[in-house]
Protein backbone atom coordinates (compact mmCIF):
# COMPACT_ATOMS: atom_id res chain seq x y z
CA UNK A 1 0.00 0.00 0.00
CA UNK A 2 1.46 3.40 -0.88
CA UNK A 3 1.06 6.09 2.20
CA UNK A 4 0.49 9.69 1.17
CA UNK A 5 3.36 12.07 2.48
CA UNK A 6 2.39 15.55 4.34
CA UNK A 7 3.91 16.99 1.03
CA UNK A 8 1.78 15.20 -0.97
CA UNK A 9 -1.01 15.67 0.63
CA UNK A 10 -0.73 19.71 1.10
CA UNK A 11 0.39 19.60 -2.43
CA UNK A 12 -2.78 18.34 -3.56
CA UNK A 13 -4.67 20.92 -2.20
CA UNK A 14 -1.90 23.43 -4.03
CA UNK A 15 -3.48 26.30 -6.11
CA UNK A 16 -6.70 25.80 -4.98
CA UNK A 17 -8.87 29.15 -3.98
CA UNK A 18 -7.32 30.12 -0.83
CA UNK A 19 -4.76 27.31 -0.65
CA UNK A 20 -2.27 29.52 1.86
CA UNK A 21 -5.43 29.87 4.85
CA UNK A 22 -7.66 26.33 4.30
CA UNK A 23 -5.91 23.05 4.03
CA UNK A 24 -9.18 21.26 4.46
CA UNK A 25 -8.39 19.89 7.70
CA UNK A 26 -10.78 21.50 10.42
CA UNK A 27 -11.50 17.94 11.30
CA UNK A 28 -8.48 16.95 12.28
CA UNK A 29 -8.54 20.20 14.90
CA UNK A 30 -11.55 18.48 16.07
CA UNK A 31 -10.30 15.51 16.74
CA UNK A 32 -7.69 16.77 19.30
CA UNK A 33 -10.40 18.43 20.84
CA UNK A 34 -12.26 15.30 21.19
CA UNK A 35 -9.04 13.71 22.34
CA UNK A 36 -9.18 15.98 25.18
CA UNK A 37 -12.56 15.77 25.90
CA UNK A 38 -12.02 12.31 26.47
CA UNK A 39 -10.40 12.71 29.31
CA UNK A 40 -11.61 15.89 30.82
CA UNK A 41 -13.96 16.20 33.57
CA UNK A 42 -17.41 15.31 33.53
CA UNK A 43 -18.81 17.94 35.47
CA UNK A 44 -18.03 20.63 33.31
CA UNK A 45 -19.88 18.89 30.34
CA UNK A 46 -22.47 18.20 32.66
CA UNK A 47 -22.70 21.59 34.15
CA UNK A 48 -23.21 23.26 30.69
CA UNK A 49 -26.60 21.30 30.55
CA UNK A 50 -27.84 21.02 33.72
CA UNK A 51 -27.71 25.05 33.69
CA UNK A 52 -30.86 25.79 31.62
CA UNK A 53 -32.50 22.97 33.06
CA UNK A 54 -32.27 24.69 36.60
CA UNK A 55 -33.42 28.02 35.23
CA UNK A 56 -36.60 25.84 33.65
CA UNK A 57 -37.31 24.80 37.54
CA UNK A 58 -37.00 27.43 39.02
CA UNK A 59 -38.33 30.19 36.67
CA UNK A 60 -40.46 28.31 35.18
CA UNK A 61 -42.20 25.72 37.42
CA UNK A 62 -41.47 27.60 40.72
CA UNK A 63 -41.83 31.65 39.26
CA UNK A 64 -44.52 30.43 37.24
CA UNK A 65 -46.95 29.69 39.83
CA UNK A 66 -47.25 32.94 40.78
CA UNK A 67 -47.49 34.43 37.25
CA UNK A 68 -49.82 32.33 35.77
CA UNK A 69 -50.31 32.32 32.10
CA UNK A 70 -48.95 34.54 29.50
CA UNK A 71 -50.80 36.28 26.38
CA UNK A 72 -48.44 36.45 23.39
CA UNK A 73 -49.55 37.45 19.98
CA UNK A 74 -53.04 36.54 20.77
CA UNK A 75 -52.02 32.83 22.10
CA UNK A 76 -52.84 31.91 26.27
CA UNK A 77 -49.86 29.97 27.21
CA UNK A 78 -47.92 28.92 30.14
CA UNK A 79 -45.08 30.63 31.59
CA UNK A 80 -43.12 27.43 31.42
CA UNK A 81 -43.57 27.13 27.77
CA UNK A 82 -42.67 31.26 27.29
CA UNK A 83 -39.57 30.49 28.93
CA UNK A 84 -38.85 27.16 27.81
CA UNK A 85 -37.81 28.66 24.06
CA UNK A 86 -36.10 31.85 25.73
CA UNK A 87 -33.71 29.49 28.11
CA UNK A 88 -32.41 27.32 25.18
CA UNK A 89 -31.45 30.63 23.12
CA UNK A 90 -29.25 31.73 25.86
CA UNK A 91 -27.74 28.27 26.93
CA UNK A 92 -26.73 28.18 23.32
CA UNK A 93 -25.22 31.27 23.12
CA UNK A 94 -23.41 30.86 26.66
CA UNK A 95 -21.94 27.69 25.35
CA UNK A 96 -20.90 29.02 22.09
CA UNK A 97 -18.77 32.50 24.21
CA UNK A 98 -17.44 30.22 26.56
CA UNK A 99 -15.88 27.83 24.07
CA UNK A 100 -14.82 30.57 21.91
CA UNK A 101 -13.67 33.36 24.22
CA UNK A 102 -11.94 31.56 27.28
CA UNK A 103 -11.25 28.34 25.64
CA UNK A 104 -10.04 30.13 22.76
CA UNK A 105 -7.94 32.90 24.68
CA UNK A 106 -6.07 30.36 26.82
CA UNK A 107 -5.37 28.43 23.75
CA UNK A 108 -3.86 31.13 22.18
CA UNK A 109 -2.14 33.08 24.95
CA UNK A 110 -1.33 31.01 27.53
CA UNK A 111 -0.99 27.01 26.35
CA UNK A 112 -0.15 28.35 22.67
CA UNK A 113 -1.63 25.80 21.09
CA UNK A 114 -2.67 27.43 17.65
CA UNK A 115 1.26 28.45 17.40
CA UNK A 116 1.93 24.58 17.24
CA UNK A 117 -0.97 23.98 14.99
CA UNK A 118 -0.52 26.39 12.76
CA UNK A 119 3.56 24.89 12.38
CA UNK A 120 2.25 22.39 10.27
CA UNK A 121 0.53 22.02 7.07
CA UNK A 122 -3.36 23.85 8.50
CA UNK A 123 -3.63 26.98 7.26
CA UNK A 124 -5.48 29.52 10.26
CA UNK A 125 -9.13 28.61 8.55
CA UNK A 126 -8.53 25.14 9.37
CA UNK A 127 -7.86 26.44 13.26
CA UNK A 128 -10.99 28.65 13.58
CA UNK A 129 -13.23 26.29 11.56
CA UNK A 130 -12.21 23.26 14.21
CA UNK A 131 -12.27 25.05 16.73
CA UNK A 132 -15.84 26.55 16.15
CA UNK A 133 -17.49 23.48 14.46
CA UNK A 134 -16.28 21.71 17.86
CA UNK A 135 -18.02 24.56 19.76
CA UNK A 136 -20.75 23.70 18.06
CA UNK A 137 -21.09 19.66 17.94
CA UNK A 138 -21.17 20.21 21.59
CA UNK A 139 -24.10 22.74 21.79
CA UNK A 140 -26.00 20.34 19.25
CA UNK A 141 -25.77 17.86 22.31
CA UNK A 142 -26.59 20.05 24.71
CA UNK A 143 -29.81 21.38 22.47
CA UNK A 144 -31.28 17.53 22.03
CA UNK A 145 -30.73 16.86 25.54
CA UNK A 146 -32.99 19.98 26.20
CA UNK A 147 -35.70 19.62 24.03
CA UNK A 148 -35.43 15.59 25.35
CA UNK A 149 -36.20 17.05 29.18
CA UNK A 150 -38.72 19.86 27.97
CA UNK A 151 -40.78 18.54 25.35
CA UNK A 152 -42.33 15.34 27.12
CA UNK A 153 -43.44 18.18 29.63
CA UNK A 154 -45.77 19.62 27.18
CA UNK A 155 -43.33 22.74 26.64
CA UNK A 156 -43.45 22.68 22.79
CA UNK A 157 -46.27 22.84 21.51
CA UNK A 158 -46.08 22.61 18.02
CA UNK A 159 -43.96 20.21 15.91
CA UNK A 160 -42.23 22.92 14.26
CA UNK A 161 -40.31 22.67 17.35
CA UNK A 162 -38.13 19.96 16.48
CA UNK A 163 -36.31 22.82 14.28
CA UNK A 164 -35.91 24.62 17.54
CA UNK A 165 -32.46 22.09 17.61
CA UNK A 166 -30.91 23.50 14.26
CA UNK A 167 -32.09 26.89 15.33
CA UNK A 168 -30.07 26.57 18.36
CA UNK A 169 -26.78 25.72 16.52
CA UNK A 170 -27.16 28.22 14.07
CA UNK A 171 -27.62 30.47 16.85
CA UNK A 172 -24.08 29.02 18.83
CA UNK A 173 -22.53 29.33 15.57
CA UNK A 174 -23.26 33.12 14.96
CA UNK A 175 -21.76 33.65 18.72
CA UNK A 176 -18.95 31.42 18.31
CA UNK A 177 -18.03 33.16 15.35
CA UNK A 178 -17.97 36.28 16.91
CA UNK A 179 -17.26 35.43 20.14
CA UNK A 180 -13.58 34.06 18.60
CA UNK A 181 -13.38 37.30 16.53
CA UNK A 182 -13.31 39.52 19.56
CA UNK A 183 -11.09 37.05 21.44
CA UNK A 184 -8.65 37.65 18.81
CA UNK A 185 -8.19 40.97 19.31
CA UNK A 186 -8.29 40.89 23.05
CA UNK A 187 -4.87 40.63 24.46
CA UNK A 188 -5.30 40.44 28.56
CA UNK A 189 -8.01 38.90 31.00
CA UNK A 190 -9.27 42.21 32.14
CA UNK A 191 -10.50 42.93 28.39
CA UNK A 192 -12.13 39.41 28.48
CA UNK A 193 -13.84 40.26 31.48
CA UNK A 194 -15.44 42.71 29.62
CA UNK A 195 -17.34 39.86 27.49
CA UNK A 196 -19.41 38.66 30.09
CA UNK A 197 -20.23 42.10 31.58
CA UNK A 198 -21.97 42.83 28.12
CA UNK A 199 -23.69 39.13 27.97
CA UNK A 200 -25.62 40.06 31.21
CA UNK A 201 -28.41 42.59 30.16
CA UNK A 202 -28.17 40.82 27.12
CA UNK A 203 -29.69 37.84 28.56
CA UNK A 204 -31.56 39.97 31.13
CA UNK A 205 -33.55 41.92 28.44
CA UNK A 206 -33.56 40.40 25.41
CA UNK A 207 -37.17 38.85 25.82
CA UNK A 208 -36.25 35.30 27.47
CA UNK A 209 -37.76 36.11 30.83
CA UNK A 210 -40.69 38.23 29.71
CA UNK A 211 -42.15 40.21 26.34
CA UNK A 212 -39.80 42.96 25.56
CA UNK A 213 -42.88 44.89 24.86
CA UNK A 214 -42.88 46.29 28.39
CA UNK A 215 -40.51 48.88 27.06
CA UNK A 216 -40.92 51.97 25.84
CA UNK A 217 -40.83 52.00 21.70
CA UNK A 218 -37.09 53.53 22.27
CA UNK A 219 -35.70 50.50 24.38
CA UNK A 220 -37.42 47.85 22.50
CA UNK A 221 -35.27 49.09 19.24
CA UNK A 222 -32.40 48.94 21.11
CA UNK A 223 -33.03 45.31 21.79
CA UNK A 224 -33.84 44.40 18.15
CA UNK A 225 -30.41 45.00 17.37
CA UNK A 226 -29.20 42.52 19.79
CA UNK A 227 -27.93 39.03 18.31
CA UNK A 228 -30.61 36.98 21.50
CA UNK A 229 -33.10 38.68 20.74
CA UNK A 230 -33.59 37.15 17.29
CA UNK A 231 -32.18 33.94 18.69
CA UNK A 232 -35.08 33.96 21.14
CA UNK A 233 -37.83 34.78 18.86
CA UNK A 234 -36.32 32.33 15.75
CA UNK A 235 -36.89 29.69 19.00
CA UNK A 236 -40.07 31.03 20.24
CA UNK A 237 -41.78 31.05 17.09
CA UNK A 238 -40.57 27.07 16.30
CA UNK A 239 -41.78 26.03 18.87
CA UNK A 240 -44.73 27.32 19.37
CA UNK A 241 -45.56 26.99 15.88
CA UNK A 242 -45.94 30.41 15.03
CA UNK A 243 -44.47 30.37 11.41
CA UNK A 244 -44.44 33.50 9.58
CA UNK A 245 -41.54 35.44 7.52
CA UNK A 246 -39.49 37.37 10.25
CA UNK A 247 -37.79 33.62 11.58
CA UNK A 248 -35.94 34.16 7.96
CA UNK A 249 -35.12 37.69 9.35
CA UNK A 250 -34.34 36.60 12.73
CA UNK A 251 -32.33 33.53 11.28
CA UNK A 252 -30.52 36.08 8.53
CA UNK A 253 -28.98 37.72 11.66
CA UNK A 254 -27.00 34.84 12.99
CA UNK A 255 -25.90 34.18 8.65
CA UNK A 256 -24.50 37.74 8.52
CA UNK A 257 -23.03 37.41 12.09
CA UNK A 258 -21.40 34.27 11.08
CA UNK A 259 -19.85 35.01 7.74
CA UNK A 260 -18.56 38.50 9.76
CA UNK A 261 -16.89 36.26 12.63
CA UNK A 262 -15.30 34.05 10.35
CA UNK A 263 -13.98 36.37 8.44
CA UNK A 264 -12.47 38.80 11.25
CA UNK A 265 -10.75 35.67 13.07
CA UNK A 266 -9.09 34.13 10.10
CA UNK A 267 -7.72 37.68 9.46
CA UNK A 268 -7.16 38.26 12.45
CA UNK A 269 -5.53 34.86 12.67
CA UNK A 270 -3.05 35.06 9.75
CA UNK A 271 -1.69 38.87 11.39
CA UNK A 272 -1.20 37.20 14.77
CA UNK A 273 0.66 34.23 13.90
CA UNK A 274 1.79 35.13 10.18
CA UNK A 275 3.85 38.36 11.37
CA UNK B 1 16.12 22.88 -10.09
CA UNK B 2 18.91 24.04 -6.98
CA UNK B 3 20.34 21.60 -4.81
CA UNK B 4 19.23 24.25 -1.99
CA UNK B 5 16.82 23.57 0.54
CA UNK B 6 16.67 26.85 1.64
CA UNK B 7 17.97 30.24 -0.51
CA UNK B 8 17.93 33.43 1.22
CA UNK B 9 18.48 37.35 -0.79
CA UNK B 10 18.95 40.24 1.34
CA UNK B 11 15.99 38.95 3.96
CA UNK B 12 15.03 41.56 6.47
CA UNK B 13 12.74 41.45 9.08
CA UNK B 14 11.08 44.32 10.67
CA UNK B 15 8.08 45.16 13.38
CA UNK B 16 7.28 48.42 13.23
CA UNK B 17 10.24 51.07 13.15
CA UNK B 18 12.46 48.24 14.54
CA UNK B 19 15.16 45.84 12.34
CA UNK B 20 15.29 42.38 13.88
CA UNK B 21 16.91 40.76 10.66
CA UNK B 22 18.64 43.65 8.40
CA UNK B 23 19.39 41.80 4.98
CA UNK B 24 21.18 38.74 5.40
CA UNK B 25 22.26 36.27 2.88
CA UNK B 26 22.24 32.62 3.49
CA UNK B 27 22.16 29.29 1.73
CA UNK B 28 21.02 25.61 3.37
CA UNK B 29 22.25 22.57 1.60
CA UNK B 30 20.28 19.58 1.25
CA UNK B 31 21.93 17.06 3.85
CA UNK B 32 23.70 19.72 6.25
CA UNK B 33 23.21 20.67 9.13
CA UNK B 34 23.63 24.66 9.35
CA UNK B 35 23.45 26.59 12.56
CA UNK B 36 22.50 30.58 13.37
CA UNK B 37 25.08 31.22 16.43
CA UNK B 38 24.16 34.55 18.24
CA UNK B 39 23.38 36.41 21.55
CA UNK B 40 19.79 37.00 22.52
CA UNK B 41 18.05 39.50 20.34
CA UNK B 42 20.48 38.93 17.06
CA UNK B 43 17.31 37.88 15.29
CA UNK B 44 17.89 34.23 15.22
CA UNK B 45 13.99 33.32 16.03
CA UNK B 46 12.87 35.76 13.56
CA UNK B 47 14.74 34.19 10.81
CA UNK B 48 13.65 31.03 11.79
CA UNK B 49 9.73 31.93 11.74
CA UNK B 50 9.94 33.24 8.35
CA UNK B 51 11.85 30.07 6.96
CA UNK B 52 9.33 27.99 9.21
CA UNK B 53 6.68 30.10 6.97
CA UNK B 54 5.00 31.21 9.94
CA UNK B 55 6.32 35.01 9.91
CA UNK B 56 6.24 37.30 6.43
CA UNK B 57 9.55 38.52 6.01
CA UNK B 58 9.30 42.29 5.09
CA UNK B 59 12.21 42.91 2.48
CA UNK B 60 14.57 40.55 0.55
CA UNK B 61 13.90 37.62 -0.93
CA UNK B 62 13.93 33.72 0.65
CA UNK B 63 12.92 30.76 -1.30
CA UNK B 64 12.49 27.07 0.58
CA UNK B 65 12.44 24.33 -1.62
CA UNK B 66 12.15 26.54 -4.33
CA UNK B 67 9.11 28.38 -2.94
CA UNK B 68 7.92 31.40 -1.69
CA UNK B 69 6.54 31.40 2.32
CA UNK B 70 4.29 33.91 1.51
CA UNK B 71 2.47 32.29 -0.88
CA UNK B 72 2.87 28.55 -0.31
CA UNK B 73 2.89 28.51 3.81
CA UNK B 74 0.45 25.23 4.09
CA UNK B 75 3.11 23.21 1.39
CA UNK B 76 5.93 24.74 2.25
CA UNK B 77 5.51 23.91 6.57
CA UNK B 78 4.86 20.15 5.01
CA UNK B 79 8.19 19.75 4.47
CA UNK B 80 9.28 21.14 7.43
CA UNK B 81 10.16 19.81 11.23
CA UNK B 82 9.59 22.83 13.92
CA UNK B 83 11.34 22.93 17.45
CA UNK B 84 10.14 26.51 18.46
CA UNK B 85 12.48 28.44 20.99
CA UNK B 86 9.28 27.82 23.72
CA UNK B 87 7.74 24.94 23.85
CA UNK B 88 3.81 24.33 23.15
CA UNK B 89 3.17 20.85 23.36
CA UNK B 90 -0.68 20.01 24.08
CA UNK B 91 -0.45 20.19 28.19
CA UNK B 92 -4.12 18.28 27.74
CA UNK B 93 -3.05 15.47 26.24
CA UNK B 94 -1.11 12.25 27.28
CA UNK B 95 2.40 12.07 25.31
CA UNK B 96 1.79 9.48 22.73
CA UNK B 97 -1.70 12.19 21.80
CA UNK B 98 0.25 14.82 21.36
CA UNK B 99 1.98 12.68 18.62
CA UNK B 100 -1.12 11.26 17.20
CA UNK B 101 -2.71 14.65 17.19
CA UNK B 102 0.21 16.26 15.32
CA UNK B 103 0.05 13.80 12.34
CA UNK B 104 -3.27 14.23 11.81
CA UNK B 105 -2.69 17.99 11.60
CA UNK B 106 -0.89 17.02 8.30
CA UNK B 107 -3.24 14.95 7.02
CA UNK B 108 -1.47 11.43 7.48
CA UNK B 109 -3.09 8.36 8.24
CA UNK B 110 -3.88 6.63 11.57
CA UNK B 111 -1.74 3.14 10.45
CA UNK B 112 1.19 5.35 9.19
CA UNK B 113 1.10 7.46 12.21
CA UNK B 114 1.06 4.82 14.43
CA UNK B 115 3.63 2.99 13.37
CA UNK B 116 5.71 6.16 13.38
CA UNK B 117 5.03 7.06 16.91
CA UNK B 118 6.48 3.81 18.21
CA UNK B 119 9.65 4.78 16.23
CA UNK B 120 9.42 7.92 17.85
CA UNK B 121 8.92 6.96 21.30
CA UNK B 122 12.09 4.97 20.99
CA UNK B 123 13.98 7.57 19.61
CA UNK B 124 12.87 10.06 22.38
CA UNK B 125 13.34 7.61 24.70
CA UNK B 126 9.63 7.89 25.77
CA UNK B 127 8.38 4.48 25.97
CA UNK B 128 7.53 4.75 28.95
CA UNK B 129 6.03 8.02 29.39
CA UNK B 130 3.78 7.51 26.20
CA UNK B 131 0.41 7.65 28.45
CA UNK B 132 1.96 10.45 30.80
CA UNK B 133 0.15 13.80 30.55
CA UNK B 134 2.75 16.41 29.40
CA UNK B 135 3.00 18.79 32.34
CA UNK B 136 4.40 15.64 34.35
CA UNK B 137 7.81 15.50 32.21
CA UNK B 138 10.66 16.96 32.58
CA UNK B 139 12.36 19.48 30.72
CA UNK B 140 14.63 17.43 28.60
CA UNK B 141 11.56 14.98 28.19
CA UNK B 142 9.66 17.56 26.86
CA UNK B 143 12.49 18.77 24.17
CA UNK B 144 12.73 15.27 23.55
CA UNK B 145 8.78 14.78 22.81
CA UNK B 146 9.13 18.56 20.80
CA UNK B 147 11.43 17.18 18.10
CA UNK B 148 9.88 13.64 18.27
CA UNK B 149 6.42 15.42 17.00
CA UNK B 150 8.59 17.65 14.92
CA UNK B 151 9.45 14.18 13.02
CA UNK B 152 6.12 12.99 12.93
CA UNK B 153 5.33 14.32 9.10
CA UNK B 154 9.04 12.64 8.16
CA UNK B 155 10.24 16.56 7.11
CA UNK B 156 12.58 17.26 4.77
CA UNK B 157 14.62 20.32 7.06
CA UNK B 158 14.25 20.18 11.22
CA UNK B 159 14.52 23.42 12.40
CA UNK B 160 15.52 23.84 15.56
CA UNK B 161 15.40 26.94 17.59
CA UNK B 162 17.57 26.61 20.49
CA UNK B 163 17.35 23.27 21.61
CA UNK B 164 19.09 23.22 24.68
CA UNK B 165 18.74 26.24 26.27
CA UNK B 166 17.36 26.46 30.00
CA UNK B 167 18.47 22.11 30.13
CA UNK B 168 20.45 21.07 32.52
CA UNK B 169 24.15 19.55 31.16
CA UNK B 170 23.16 15.87 31.36
CA UNK B 171 19.87 16.64 29.65
CA UNK B 172 21.80 18.46 26.79
CA UNK B 173 24.24 15.63 26.09
CA UNK B 174 21.07 12.92 25.49
CA UNK B 175 19.34 15.88 23.55
CA UNK B 176 22.48 16.22 21.50
CA UNK B 177 22.88 12.18 20.99
CA UNK B 178 19.46 12.01 19.39
CA UNK B 179 20.57 15.38 17.30
CA UNK B 180 23.56 13.88 15.69
CA UNK B 181 21.93 10.05 14.95
CA UNK B 182 19.09 12.53 13.22
CA UNK B 183 22.76 13.97 11.21
CA UNK B 184 24.13 11.03 10.44
CA UNK B 185 20.58 9.55 8.55
CA UNK B 186 21.26 12.42 6.62
CA UNK B 187 18.07 14.62 7.74
CA UNK B 188 18.61 18.84 6.84
CA UNK B 189 19.26 20.64 10.20
CA UNK B 190 18.51 24.09 10.75
CA UNK B 191 20.04 24.92 14.15
CA UNK B 192 19.69 28.39 16.38
CA UNK B 193 21.93 28.42 19.71
CA UNK B 194 23.88 30.86 21.48
CA UNK B 195 25.81 28.04 22.85
CA UNK B 196 29.41 27.74 21.04
CA UNK B 197 29.77 24.20 22.41
CA UNK B 198 26.34 23.56 21.13
CA UNK B 199 27.14 24.95 17.69
CA UNK B 200 30.78 23.09 17.49
CA UNK B 201 29.30 19.70 18.13
CA UNK B 202 25.91 19.91 16.03
CA UNK B 203 26.87 22.13 12.52
CA UNK B 204 28.60 21.83 9.60
CA UNK B 205 28.26 24.93 8.58
CA UNK B 206 27.21 27.97 10.66
CA UNK B 207 26.62 31.60 10.51
CA UNK B 208 27.73 34.53 13.11
CA UNK B 209 24.49 36.45 13.67
CA UNK B 210 24.78 39.91 15.97
CA UNK B 211 21.88 42.91 16.03
CA UNK B 212 19.97 41.22 12.58
CA UNK B 213 23.51 41.07 10.46
CA UNK B 214 25.80 38.01 9.81
CA UNK B 215 29.02 38.65 10.77
CA UNK B 216 30.63 35.95 9.23
CA UNK B 217 29.74 32.23 7.76
CA UNK B 218 32.06 29.09 7.68
CA UNK B 219 32.25 25.94 9.33
CA UNK B 220 33.19 25.77 12.81
CA UNK B 221 37.39 25.13 12.61
CA UNK B 222 37.05 27.04 9.51
CA UNK B 223 35.99 30.46 11.25
CA UNK B 224 38.31 29.59 14.13
CA UNK B 225 41.07 29.21 11.73
CA UNK B 226 40.37 32.79 10.11
CA UNK B 227 39.33 34.63 12.82
CA UNK B 228 41.31 33.34 16.00
CA UNK B 229 44.61 32.04 16.68
CA UNK B 230 45.26 27.71 17.63
CA UNK B 231 45.39 28.53 21.14
CA UNK B 232 44.56 31.02 23.85
CA UNK B 233 46.27 31.75 26.87
CA UNK B 234 43.30 33.01 29.58
CA UNK B 235 45.23 35.08 32.08
CA UNK B 236 44.05 37.04 35.51
CA UNK B 237 45.27 39.57 37.85
CA UNK B 238 42.32 40.81 40.14
CA UNK B 239 39.77 43.57 37.86
CA UNK B 240 41.37 46.49 38.93
CA UNK B 241 44.79 45.51 37.33
CA UNK B 242 43.49 43.68 34.55
CA UNK B 243 43.86 47.13 32.08
CA UNK B 244 47.17 48.14 33.51
CA UNK B 245 48.90 44.69 32.95
CA UNK B 246 47.41 44.39 29.35
CA UNK B 247 50.08 47.28 28.23
CA UNK B 248 53.04 44.97 29.21
CA UNK B 249 51.57 41.45 27.86
CA UNK B 250 50.41 42.81 24.71
CA UNK B 251 53.64 42.54 22.55
CA UNK B 252 53.76 38.68 23.35
CA UNK B 253 51.06 37.53 21.53
CA UNK B 254 49.49 38.07 18.51
CA UNK B 255 46.15 40.06 19.85
CA UNK B 256 44.93 40.21 23.33
CA UNK B 257 41.39 40.69 24.87
CA UNK B 258 40.38 42.24 27.97
CA UNK B 259 37.29 40.99 29.74
CA UNK B 260 36.14 42.43 32.94
CA UNK B 261 37.64 39.28 34.60
CA UNK B 262 40.50 38.24 33.08
CA UNK B 263 42.77 38.99 29.38
CA UNK B 264 42.49 36.53 26.61
CA UNK B 265 46.19 36.52 25.32
CA UNK B 266 46.06 34.84 21.25
CA UNK B 267 48.70 32.85 19.89
CA UNK B 268 49.91 29.64 17.92
CA UNK B 269 51.61 28.55 21.08
CA UNK B 270 49.92 29.67 24.31
CA UNK B 271 52.03 27.35 26.34
CA UNK B 272 55.29 29.43 25.12
CA UNK B 273 53.31 32.64 25.87
CA UNK B 274 52.91 31.55 29.28
CA UNK B 275 56.30 30.85 29.87
CA UNK B 276 57.76 34.01 28.07
CA UNK B 277 55.76 35.79 30.42
CA UNK B 278 56.59 34.39 33.46
CA UNK B 279 60.54 34.90 32.52
CA UNK B 280 59.60 38.79 32.30
CA UNK B 281 58.64 38.67 36.09
CA UNK B 282 54.58 38.64 35.44
CA UNK B 283 53.09 36.47 37.90
CA UNK B 284 49.39 36.23 36.86
CA UNK B 285 46.57 35.12 39.65
CA UNK B 286 45.90 31.98 37.68
CA UNK B 287 46.65 30.84 34.20
CA UNK B 288 44.87 29.11 31.68
CA UNK B 289 46.02 27.54 28.13
CA UNK B 290 42.91 26.24 25.76
CA UNK B 291 42.09 25.78 22.19
CA UNK B 292 40.02 28.67 20.27
CA UNK B 293 36.46 28.58 20.49
CA UNK B 294 33.79 30.22 18.69
CA UNK B 295 33.32 32.34 21.66
CA UNK B 296 36.64 33.90 20.77
CA UNK B 297 35.57 34.22 17.10
CA UNK B 298 32.64 35.96 18.23
CA UNK B 299 34.52 38.08 20.54
CA UNK B 300 36.51 39.02 18.00
CA UNK B 301 33.90 39.87 15.23
CA UNK B 302 32.06 41.93 17.85
CA UNK B 303 33.70 43.16 20.66
CA UNK B 304 31.28 41.54 23.04
CA UNK B 305 30.92 37.86 24.76
CA UNK B 306 28.82 35.83 23.48
CA UNK B 307 26.44 35.21 26.34
CA UNK B 308 26.53 38.45 28.48
N1 LIG C 1 6.83 39.89 17.46
C1 LIG C 1 7.76 40.82 17.74
N2 LIG C 1 7.41 42.13 17.85
C2 LIG C 1 8.33 43.07 18.11
N3 LIG C 1 9.63 42.84 18.28
C3 LIG C 1 10.07 41.57 18.19
C4 LIG C 1 9.15 40.51 17.92
N4 LIG C 1 9.85 39.35 17.88
C5 LIG C 1 11.14 39.68 18.12
N5 LIG C 1 11.27 41.01 18.31
C6 LIG C 1 12.53 41.73 18.57
O1 LIG C 1 13.42 41.44 17.51
C7 LIG C 1 14.73 41.23 18.01
C8 LIG C 1 15.23 39.88 17.54
O2 LIG C 1 14.48 38.89 18.21
P1 LIG C 1 14.67 37.36 17.94
O3 LIG C 1 14.51 37.09 16.50
O4 LIG C 1 13.77 36.65 18.87
O5 LIG C 1 16.18 37.15 18.35
P2 LIG C 1 16.94 35.87 18.92
O6 LIG C 1 16.11 34.66 18.62
O7 LIG C 1 18.24 35.87 18.22
O8 LIG C 1 17.09 36.08 20.39
C9 LIG C 1 14.65 41.37 19.51
O9 LIG C 1 15.12 42.65 19.85
C10 LIG C 1 13.21 41.22 19.82
O10 LIG C 1 12.84 41.99 20.94
MG1 LIG D 1 15.35 33.27 19.86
Amino acid sequence: MIIATAVEIADRRAGRLGDKYYAGRARSVMNRNFTAFKSSTWLVVLSGFIEPVLYLFAFGFGLGQFIGDVEVSNNVISYAVFIAPGLLATSAMNGAIYDSTWNVFFKMHESRLYQGMLATSLGPLDVALGEIAWALLRGLIYAIGFVAIVAPLGLIPSWWGILAIPASVLIAFGFAAIGMAITSYISSFQQMGAINLALLPMFLFSGAFYPIEVFPESAQILIKALPLHHGVSLIRGLTLGEIDISLLGHAGYFVIMIALGLFFTTKRLTALFMR
Amino acid sequence: MTTNLIQAHGLTKRYGDFVAVAGIDFHVAKGESFGLLGPNGAGKSSTMRIIAATSQRTGGDIKILDKDPNLHGPQIRAHLGVVPQQDNLDTELTVEQNLFVYGRYFGLSSSFIKNKIEELLDFAQLVEKRDVKVDALSGGMKRRLTIARALISEPDILMLDEPTTGLDPQARHILWDRLFRLKEQGVTLVITTHYMDEAEQLCDRLVVMDKGKIMAEDSPAGLIKTYSTKEVLEVRFGSERNAEMSEKLKQHCERIEVLPDRILMYADDAEKVLEEIIKQGIHPITSLVRRSSLEDVFLRLTGRSLIE
